[in-house]
């Protein structure tokens, strides 16, 4: 087996692909590399991206578990560091094994990759909760700071939740986008997005629902710690709740439209593209409102 | 009156209630409807309120005048405070605009009392079914039914809610009558028993008939008052065992007692609300539901009362000693979720992984089983890992010290460089 470092497109199917290799070539993978590797003493070579390659290899868990492969597709999404190695190791023990090298949860591969994925899980349970929408003439717009790439765990959640509504889910993390309209939806790369200005409407909404959360808390019971336990603040950031108070202002109906408005501000911040047969949710913001980070 | 004021009262006065769960039903998406309650079984959280309480539901009242005066109640009709109600329209559009926010999961509708019970539940009614109907609300309702109210009532709100909840409020028919004068044991006790009996037939007709309308699909759930009469933790506990058995309740909740109002009945205005206590009861809930115990194992006539130190579980298993130490490797599921320290996840953890290879403490630790108190009543592969004997003495104030900062009970405190 000749030791050897793998550089490949980033993609799912692309790492698949060096699975392929690795098996083909009998070649042992050291390091994988998005693009351009860095100066290492291994050979390095480039992996192109062959559907057909990763089909295969992808067909191939199913033939002995029917959860290996969805797995993986989870696992994927997460933030496990060095991901490509250890789910390449999870891979070769499951060919060695079979499907019983997944219940061995005390192996050490093994315990890593299922707490990676728990831990997408759970914050897509939260996130389930805590996204906060806005309404922007019909359209509803929600943006999130995750640390895994939750967007395709919201997807079939929301969708149904919001049946016969349109709406988009802003990931800044990892500057992508979730969008629905017209039964359909998509998760497409967007490296700019801003949230616009609240309407009216949206802010009386905000303005209600900031009343009724410092409302139905019992003073004599006050526990910070304890919120903050269930609800880590890294959250805060996107929830309406605890935004500042401009945040609770329309700044239409405060007067000031388009008073701070200036062409630059639109270019840095171009509207959200959408993709074909799915309208862009809103026009460029117009009062050059920020939404609170 | 505007919205935002009648949002703040009446969301202020049902801040007491202390059920606020989605749990229960999983029902998808509909074609023309808003809304589904399938992100999970277990409900989902939408925020948490300053106290650490989850918000899931938009919890308010119909509205906040009440004819009754029970003794504890912020809206007894005696106690001077601003009054307001929602129309039924209000309440709807309301919760659809928090709702298309994912501000919330669904809708908690309680009320005080206007007129009669009758005249109560149908404005609640009324409301629910502009919010289904007209709205094509397909979310989460939890409404509560008003003691009092007649049959036919019940059975239309249970048509149009999820979960249906009759409060007992006190723990004791004997306090129940000195603190709710306008309130009976029967009264309470017939809607839960006519809510079981629907709940089961409605199961056998979904059976038969796969689209006959659902009745409370979530069940239904009680709440009652803990620290405002002096009943005892193992009376509290019994009662709660005796109503799951009986009414097949999904949650009996209690609600640590927070001093509104100067009374001679009650405590006095400047006791703290009960916390501890009823977090030990909480704990004690939890293992009549999910561990398989029984009440009186728990506590018994010479202790009716919780240790403040440990955990109920860590008691019992200081009682009974002799069934420990458990073989992690060998002992079986009812036993394991018997160790303090081990709950239900851990014991199905370590039930998939030892199938496959011998666990060590270790490998425990991998599978993400908490070791701290567990520890002391373990042995992997015949090994203990403390050479604490097994005697309540030795043990005790290991237990006790594992449940609290370390700093504080040494009595010494982080110093800081700025203090002097």
């Amino acid at each position: 087996m000749k030791d050897i470092v793998y550089e490949y497109d980033g993609s799912f199917d692309g790492f698949l692909c060096c699975v392929y290799e690795s098996y083909t070539q009998k070649e042992n993978p050291t390091g994988f590399f998005v693009g351009e590797a860095d100066c290492t003493l291994f050979d390095t070579r480039y992996i192109p991206t062959v559907a057909a390659h990763a089909k295969r290899v992808y067909r191939s868990f199913f033939k002995t578990s029917q959860v290996f492969g969805p797995l993986l597709q989870r696992a994927w999404l997460t933030i496990l560091p060095e991901k490509e190695l250890q789910l390449f190791a999870l891979i070769r023990l499951f060919y060695r094994l079979g499907p019983v090298a997944l219940q061995d949860l005390s192996h050490e591969t093994v315990s890593a990759v299922r707490r990676a994925v728990r831990h997408l899980e759970e914050e897509a349970q939260q996130l389930r909760g805590f996204v906060r929408f806005s309404e922007f003439g019909g359209v509803l717009g929600a943006e999130i700071e995750p640390k895994n790439r939750v967007l395709p765990l919201l997807r079939g959640h929301f969708c149904g939740r919001y049946r016969e509504e349109s709406f988009f889910i802003y990931d800044r993390t990892h500057r992508e986008a979730l969008f629905y309209a017209a039964h359909q939806s998509r998760i497409v790369p967007l490296e700019q997005f801003q949230m616009n200005a609240p309407g009216e409407e949206e802010a009386a909404y905000r303005v209600l629902w900031k009343r009724f959360y410092d409302t139905i808390s019992i003073r004599e019971r006050e526990n910070p710690r304890g919120r903050m336990s269930k609800m880590p603040k890294r959250y805060w950031g996107t929830m309406t709740e605890f935004q500042s108070e401009d945040f609770f202002v329309s700044p239409c109906a405060a007067g000031i439209l388009h008073s701070t408005v200036t062409p630059s501000a639109d270019e840095a911040f171009p509207a959200p593209s959408a993709p074909d047969g799915i309208p862009a949710p809103e026009t460029p913001p117009v009062c050059g409102h920020t939404a609170p980070v | 009156m505007e919205l935002l004021d009648k949002l703040t009262i009446l969301a202020d006065a049902a801040k007491y209630d202390a059920a606020c769960t989605s749990s229960g039903v999983r029902r998808g998406s509909r074609p023309g409807m808003i809304g589904n309650t399938s992100s999970s079984l277990a409900g989902c959280c939408h925020s948490f309120s300053a106290d650490g309480r989850c918000i899931t539901l938009l919890k308010v009242l119909m509205t906040n005048y009440c004819v009754y005066d029970c003794k504890y109640c912020v809206n007894r009709c005696t106690n001077d405070v601003p009054r307001a109600a929602f129309t039924p329209r209000e309440l709807a559009e309301l919760t659809i605009g928090f709702y298309r926010r994912n501000y919330i999961e669904g809708l908690f509708l309680s009320s005080g009392v206007v007129g009669s019970p009758d005249n109560t539940m149908e404005l609640m009614i009324r409301a629910l079914r502009i919010l289904r109907q007209e709205y094509r609300f397909n979310g989460y309702i939890h409404a509560k039914a008003i003691p009092g109210a007649s049959p036919e009532l019940v059975t239309q709100l249970g048509l149009l809610a999820d979960r249906l909840s009759v409060n007992i409020e006190m723990p004791s028919e004997a306090s129940l009558q000195t603190l709710c004068p306008n309130k009976t044991k029967s009264a309470i006790l017939r809607p839960m028993g006519q809510i079981r009996q629907e709940c089961m037939e409605n199961k056998e007709a979904l059976a038969k008939y796969r689209h006959a309308p659902t009745f409370a699909p979530a069940g239904q759930s009680t709440q009652m008052i803990v620290g405002a009469s002096g009943e005892s933790d193992r009376h509290i506990l019994r009662l709660s065992q005796s109503l799951y058995d009986r009414y097949r309740l999904k949650r009996v909740f209690f609600s640590a007692y927070v001093p509104v109002v100067e009374h001679a009945l009650l405590p006095s205005r400047d006791t703290k609300p009960p916390l501890l206590r009823e977090h030990r009861l909480y704990q004690a809930d939890w293992l009549l539901r999910f561990y398989g115990f029984r009440a009186e194992e728990l506590l018994d006539e010479d202790e009716p009362n919780f240790n403040p130190l440990l955990d109920p579980k860590c008691c019992w298993a200081l009682n009974h000693l002799e069934q420990f130490p458990v073989e992690v490797n060998t002992a079986d599921y009812e036993m394991l979720l018997r160790v303090p320290g081990i709950g239900v996840v851990s014991a199905k953890r370590i039930l998939v992984n030892r199938r496959v290879a011998s666990l060590g403490f270790d490998e425990l630790k991998r599978l993400g089983v908490v070791l701290k108190r567990a520890r002391y009543f373990i042995t992997c592969r015949g090994k203990r890992d403390t050479r604490l004997p097994l005697v309540p003495e030795k043990l005790l104030p290991s237990l006790t010290a594992a449940d609290r900062n370390p700093l504080q009970q040494s009595g010494y405190e982080q110093t800081s460089l700025f203090a002097v």
